[in-house]
């Protein structure tokens, strides 16, 4: 098990009336759920209940910065996994590129504790691939995962020496956890700022091709095929990389993929305000890009949908363009986001996010699946899709406020959300 | 593709004050008013006593954080031909040298209330930063690759008095596109008053998709020949890094991409923005020669930086420019 949190005893609740979408127990239509101790004890049909209440599967994150340890001046497990119940999530996943990095058992172990005391919803957490995230050895993987390492990935960077990488692949087999990879080819993407594409070249800023990401992918995707393992490729942005993915899926390769919501939303164009909060590592793309991951979502060649929720401290993001780190946070906005600019005006069907929200990344990372199924923990998430809230900084569970949606209006909100048996955030 | 969610997105920010941040800033008719507020200036600046008192008492600021000469020396002097007192900060030898970011910078300078605040930043976006943490109308003097507006308007007003119009001309800039401010701000404003442009240069140093802006490209160099006005742009060897080679060699670059008196035909003129590397991008023999605008710029870059000056305060003057 590599989820870790403080727990206690189940509640027990009853939620009438709401509409219950679940894709994995196929259910689509009115019921009323009954939780006794944490577990779904009865799922009867009802009446509907008036307005727009949805009750599914809660959500799963596999790609959240919680920033500990090193800078808990942006985010803390506290008040990271505060924002994921917020946001509608029953498990998170961290990444390890902190400072230390979480390349050791010490590291990785002092994390697990301070989970098990503060976290608000079941968390784990990655360690890196390579030692410091410098690329150069491989991290113990046997005894991080014995500790309880949910997966491994260098987030962040790319695991530029192919040689290293299919060492990686060989090695994490005695681990049985992922590798989940941040595609990006350094000498391609040099010192890249945003797309390369017309408005790069019109804003003067420099260009990080997509191309830089589907080589990688295609060279990662060759390693997995030759050492017969699985590979988790992480927030897709560009045409050729959703097609590298497919291609290498259709050759049986066992390769999964996420997509973040502000890439299934926005596109490059965004950037023209030189808004920092818009600047992200893949860089958003270009329409045609951005059509490409609906498709792969819709397909199921993408199965995941992940926030790489990123908070930065004001000050770093109070800069000139240039000069400001990459990332966006998202953890509190994800499915109002994809509600009301893709839901809404018909681009994606509620059932497949929801589904992709939660199920998808579950299986992807060997996580307990969350279905509204009698007999099962409750990992639930009540939603209000009649619901409208302005996205303000005041609003926030995390600590920091770099979100791309500041001052949108946005429909659809988290009422209720059920982390394994307990109600961790009621609005 | 629903273009409404994507619309509820705003791309464009609408600013309450003016600034001239970059050539969209601008339209044909705000091109054609600053050129001709400019012409007013330069009649005027042919009297013995060169100064006018339209921005007496306006403080006007200008903040480097990169090298210049002609620039800032024509931003200074333009301000106080003007009769504006000025002020300059560069970023050497300022607290930016105690690494003081650019926004507490503009918070502690707009304490002074300055009217016009110039800036010229390597990055992108240090304009708008100033013109959202103070009260100070502002004017882009070059941010990093982005736009030079000054410049372009200054070019154009060249071209104006050397050829008599600007609709219709064709104007071909050529080199290092990539990573010029100049090209950029140029590309847009002449697209504006109806001209046309073409980008010239090595395959490397022409960003992709750049074409979407308006103008042709060629990799070719006889591609100038069709032109009015080559617009040699400077070989910016401060801004390549290391080991990105874009070329193969300033005298590989010099051979194919040089503008010499051979590459020219008769008639056309040739202008640059300075500082020149001679004998790279431009042949010296070139570049003193009749057919270069070159000092010409550097006299327009006066009146023109006057004339916006003037104009972003006009609207709180009141009056019109008034020359005896």
């Amino acid at each position: 098990m590599s989820l870790f949190w403080p727990g206690g005893a189940g509640d027990s609740l009853t939620i009438r009336g709401a509409r219950v979408i679940d894709a994995t127990s196929g259910l689509d239509g009115p019921f009323d759920v009954t939780i006794e101790d944490g577990v779904i004890a009865s799922v009867a049909p009802a009446a509907a209940a008036a307005g727009g209440l949805v009750l599914a599967p809660a959500f799963v994150d596999p790609h959240v910065h919680l920033r500990v340890p090193g800078r808990e001046d942006e985010e803390t497990i506290a008040s990271g996994t505060a924002a994921a119940a917020a946001g509608g999530y029953c498990a998170i996943l961290a990444m390890p590129n902190t400072d230390p990095v979480v390349d050791s058992a010490a590291v990785l172990g002092a994390l697990i504790e301070q989970a098990r005391e503060d976290a608000a919803i079941p968390t784990g957490f990655m360690a890196s691939i390579s030692k410091g995230l410098r690329g150069e050895e491989l991290t113990e993987m046997a005894e991080l995962a014995r500790v309880g390492a949910a997966g491994f990935t260098d987030d962040g960077h790319p695991v530029t020496s192919a040689g290293l990488m299919q060492r990686a692949l060989q090695y994490s087999a005695v681990t049985g956890c992922l590798l989940a990879l941040h595609e990006e080819e350094p000498t391609l993407s040099r010192d890249g700022q945003m797309h390369d594409g017309p408005v790069s070249a019109e804003l003067g800023l420099a260009g990080w091709p997509s191309v830089a990401e589907s080589v990688m992918i295609g060279r990662d995707c060759a390693l997995a095929a030759y050492e017969r393992r699985p590979l988790h490729i992480m927030h897709l942005s560009a045409r050729e990389s959703v097609t590298a993915v497919r291609d290498a899926q259709a050759r049986g390769i066992a390769v999964s993929a996420e997509v973040s919501p502000h890439h299934l939303c926005l596109t490059d164009d965004a950037v023209r305000t030189l808004d920092t909060n818009r600047k992200m590592n893949p860089p958003l793309r270009s329409g045609d890009d951005r059509q490409a991951l609906l498709d792969g979502l819709r397909d199921g060649t993408i199965a995941c949908i992940a926030t790489d929720h990123a908070p930065h401290a004001r000050h770093e993001k109070d800069v000139p363009f240039e000069e400001a780190p990459f990332g966006v946070t998202g953890l509190e906005t994800a499915f109002a986001a994809l509600y009301t600019f893709l839901v809404e005006p018909g681009e994606l069907e509620l059932g497949l996010v929801l589904e992709r929200l939660s199920a998808g990344p579950a299986r992807i990372f060997g996580l307990p699946v969350p279905r509204v199924e009698v007999g099962e923990r409750a990992n639930l998430v009540l939603l209000d899709l009649d619901a409208t809230w302005r996205v303000s900084e005041e609003g926030f569970r995390s600590k920091s406020v770099n979100s791309w949606l500041l001052g949108e209006t946005l429909r659809g909100s988290v009422v209720k959300t059920i982390a394994d048996g307990r109600v961790v955030h009621a609005a | 593709m629903t273009e409404t969610a994507q619309l509820a997105i705003p791309v464009t920010q609408t600013p309450a004050r003016r600034h001239l941040i970059g050539i969209s800033d601008l339209d044909a008719a705000g091109i054609e008013r600053l050129l001709g507020t400019a012409g007013t200036i330069a009649r005027s600046l042919d009297r013995e006593v060169k100064k006018l008192p339209a921005l007496r008492g306006r403080l006007v600021l200008n903040l480097f954080y990169e090298s210049s000469t002609r620039t800032l020396s024509s931003f200074d002097l333009a301000a106080k031909r003007l009769s504006a007192d000025t002020m300059a900060l560069r970023s050497s030898g300022s607290s930016v040298d105690k690494g003081e970011s650019l926004k507490d910078t503009a918070l502690t300078l707009a304490e002074y209330d300055p009217d016009v605040i110039v800036i010229r930043h390597p990055h992108i976006g240090a304009p708008q930063l100033v013109a959202e943490v103070t009260r100070a109308h502002v004017v882009n003097a070059g941010d990093g690759k982005h736009q030079h507006p000054t410049q372009a308007l200054l070019d154009l007003y060249t071209m104006r008095e050397a050829l008599g119009r600007l609709e219709g001309l064709h104007v071909a800039i050529v080199g290092d596109v990539l990573h010029s401010r100049v090209a950029r701000s140029l590309v847009e404003a002449l697209t504006l008053v109806g001209a046309r442009t073409t980008l010239v240069g090595p395959p490397t140093l022409i960003p992709r998709g750049i074409e979407d802006m308006g103008c042709g490209v060629s990799t070719e160099i006889g591609a100038i020949g069709a032109a009015d006005v080559v617009y040699v742009l400077r070989m910016q060897r401060e801004r390549m890094l290391p080991g990105a080679a874009y070329v193969p060699s300033l005298r590989e670059y010099a051979a194919e991409w040089g503008i010499t008196g051979a590459r020219l035909r008769p008639g056309q003129l040739v202008m640059h923005p300075g500082p020149m590397n001679r004998g790279v991008e431009i042949d010296p023999r070139v570049a003193d020669s009749g057919v270069s605008l070159i000092t010409e710029q550097v006299r327009s870059g006066l009146v023109v930086r006057m004339a916006v000056l003037y104009d972003l305060l006009a609207g709180d003057l009141g009056p019109a420019l008034e020359v005896a």
